[in-house]
């Protein structure tokens, strides 16, 4: 019936669609009691008016919202791709900056800090990572190796390894490296003791990632190699791995990325990396949001920063399937 | 018993080996011997043990009992006598396995570099020449996957010739092809075979078998059921086995 009604009047379908879905968000936006205060802001002769009648002013702001939204995007399909994502983003920043806009921070606390911020924070909190980082992909390699080998010692030892390093907490990891391994005579400070844990937590977890690469290249290849007289590492690093990386890399860059904010859980020892600093930095001055926003930011910055060092490295190992 | 192998007479001899794979005995008593330059085409239904048979002659997989002897080396657990023969005992698979992220001209100076330590120009020049003997030298800097299946055939053939094997092992080399690209793969293994390069082939390929062969093996679950020259096996097959399989091959 209904679908029978689609198919006759497509043009009334699309329009009562259209409706439909602006009243839902209408609906959404009023009934998650978003305050119309913005209103007031962008034109102050109504904030009169809004006092007024608080109920209205709620269902007038939620209207504006969802027929602003429809606009946009109207707006933005108009564009070519490549400008709807430059547009979409663009909005979207500007969103989140109102947003932190809106905690009335200190911009002046946030330029005297962020220096140091940077010189000491992001410093520690990069080195600690790109040592963990390397740390891991070798002991992920290695894992992986083991996790394939026929030798029944060196697989129970990789997955005993694997199981239990995913298993347990990175933050406890952190805490059982740091303060039980002096109890066994092995002093260590928070830094190493910091790399240790994240090298070992992601080396597990990129263990499984690095033994999925490789049983993804077909037996061929390596029964190819070794017809050919290379030996079982020749294989593995000229035939097979090259090959496996384009199945390792994504979800590897993936691993990069939650590691880089995971290194914040260092601060727990007192390392003074990113995370450390945006805690304690603020407290003086009772301005903890200023920090945290500010580092926040930074970590995102980071990231792309390795979003963008992943796709590089992607493509140049994606080369040889372009056909 | 010697590490280094006799290669200007490379003869390889099986006696009794015997291969399972867990509890399915896979090959049952082989007793062969291949002689310098000779040419052996091995037939049989699938299942029968034909690849088994000849990836045990470098290794692929191991046999659990009897010896397999090439130009004078063993072929068993000593890893060093293993890589002495597989240089000197080259391979050709169904799939090809060619290596898809190197160049057909890197897939064939890969194993010359690295395991022969032959300087990269060197190799090259090896490689060109062997690319040019079957008449791909256009395509060498193209990756596999630009190629057709009968292409990648004959470069997996150039890479193997690289080596510079005294053998060459091929285990059904026209199976995965295309039927108008099978001639142009038969005759690259024609004119080895005229060359006087050892071949010990895999192949329901008749034509190939009554033109180049010296002799054609029958084998059925694991062993060899019947071995003669190909023209008298084709036209007169001593077992019952062997005449049902060729009637099939027929059909
Ligand atoms: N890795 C393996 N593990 C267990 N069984 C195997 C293995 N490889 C082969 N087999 C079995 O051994 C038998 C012989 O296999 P083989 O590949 O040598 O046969 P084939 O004569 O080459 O057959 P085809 O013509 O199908 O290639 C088959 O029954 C097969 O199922
Ligand atoms: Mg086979």
């Amino acid at each position: 019936m209904i679908g029978r009604m689609i198919l006759t009047y497509p043009d009334a379908a699309r329009r009562t669609g259209t409706f439909l879905l602006l009243a839902l968000i209408t609906l959404m936006v009023y009934s998650l009691g978003v305050s119309p205060a913005w209103i007031g802001m962008v034109l102050p002769t109504s904030s009169e008016w809004l006092a007024a009648n608080p109920a209205l002013g709620r269902l007038v702001s939620a209207v504006m919202i969802a027929v602003i939204a429809a606009l946009n995007w109207k707006a933005l399909r108009q564009l070519p791709r490549h400008w709807q994502i430059t547009g979409v983003w663009l909005e979207l920043f500007v969103l989140l900056m109102i947003f932190f806009y809106s905690f009335n921070l200190s911009f002046a606390f946030i330029a005297k800090k962020i220096s140091f911020l940077i010189s000491q924070g992001v410093v520690t909190t990069l080195y600690i990572s790109v040592i963990s980082i390397a740390v891991a992909t070798v002991i992920a390699l290695l894992g992986a190796i083991a996790k394939l080998s026929r030798n029944g010692v060196i697989y129970g030892l990789a997955t005993f390894y694997t199981s239990l390093f995913r298993g347990l907490p990175l933050l406890m990891q952190i805490y059982i490296i740091y303060l039980g391994l002096p109890q066994v005579g092995y002093v260590i400070s928070a830094v190493p003791a910091g790399i240790l844990a994240l090298s070992l937590c992601y080396g597990a977890y990129m263990t499984e990632i690095f033994r999925a690469g490789i049983e993804s290249i077909p037996r061929g290849q390596s029964e190819g190699a070794t017809a050919l007289g290379l030996s079982p590492s020749q294989t593995m690093g000229l035939v097979i791995l090259p090959q496996a990386m384009r199945v390792i890399i994504p979800p590897t860059g993936n691993q990069f990325i939650a590691m880089l904010k995971d290194s914040s859980l260092i601060s727990v020892v007192g390392v003074w990396e990113l995370m450390y600093l945006a805690r304690t930095q603020g407290q003086t001055e009772f301005r903890h949001i200023e920090m945290l926003i500010t580092a926040s930011m930074i970590y995102w910055i980071l990231s792309i920063g390795l979003e963008f060092i992943q796709s590089r490295i992607e493509a140049r190992f994606g080369r040889f399937n372009v056909r | 018993m010697p590490t280094s192998i006799d290669t200007a007479s490379l003869e390889i001899t099986l006696s009794g080996v015997h291969k399972w794979y867990g509890q399915y005995h896979a090959l049952d008593d082989i007793n062969l011997s291949i002689a310098p330059r000779e040419k052996v085409v091995i037939c049989g239904p699938s299942g029968s043990g034909k690849s088994t048979l000849i990836r045990c002659v470098n290794r692929l997989e191991a046999h659990q009992q009897g010896r397999i002897v090439v130009g004078g080396v063993e072929v068993g657990e000593d890893e060093r006598k293993v890589d002495a023969i597989r240089r000197e005992v080259g391979m050709v698979f169904q799939q090809f396995n060619l290596f898809p992220h190197l160049t057909i001209l890197e897939n064939c100076i890969l194993a010359p570099m690295w395991v022969k330590r032959i300087p990269r120009a060197q190799a090259t020049e090896i490689a060109m020449d062997y690319l040019n003997r079957v008449r791909i030298p256009e395509q060498a800097n193209k990756y596999p996957g630009q190629l057709s299946g009968g292409q990648q055939q004959r470069v997996a053939i150039a890479r193997a010739l690289c080596m510079n094997p005294k053998v060459m092992l091929f285990d059904e080399p026209t199976s995965a092809l295309d039927p108008e690209m099978v001639k142009e793969v038969l005759d690259t293994m024609v004119s080895l075979a005229n060359e006087g390069m050892t071949m010990v082939c895999v192949t329901h390929e008749m034509g190939f078998a009554r033109q180049v062969a010296d002799r054609v093996i029958f084998m059925d679950q694991g062993r060899i059921v019947e071995e003669g020259e190909p023209d008298e096996f084709f036209a007169h097959p001593k077992t019952d086995r062997a005449s049902l399989f060729l009637s099939q091959l027929l059909h």
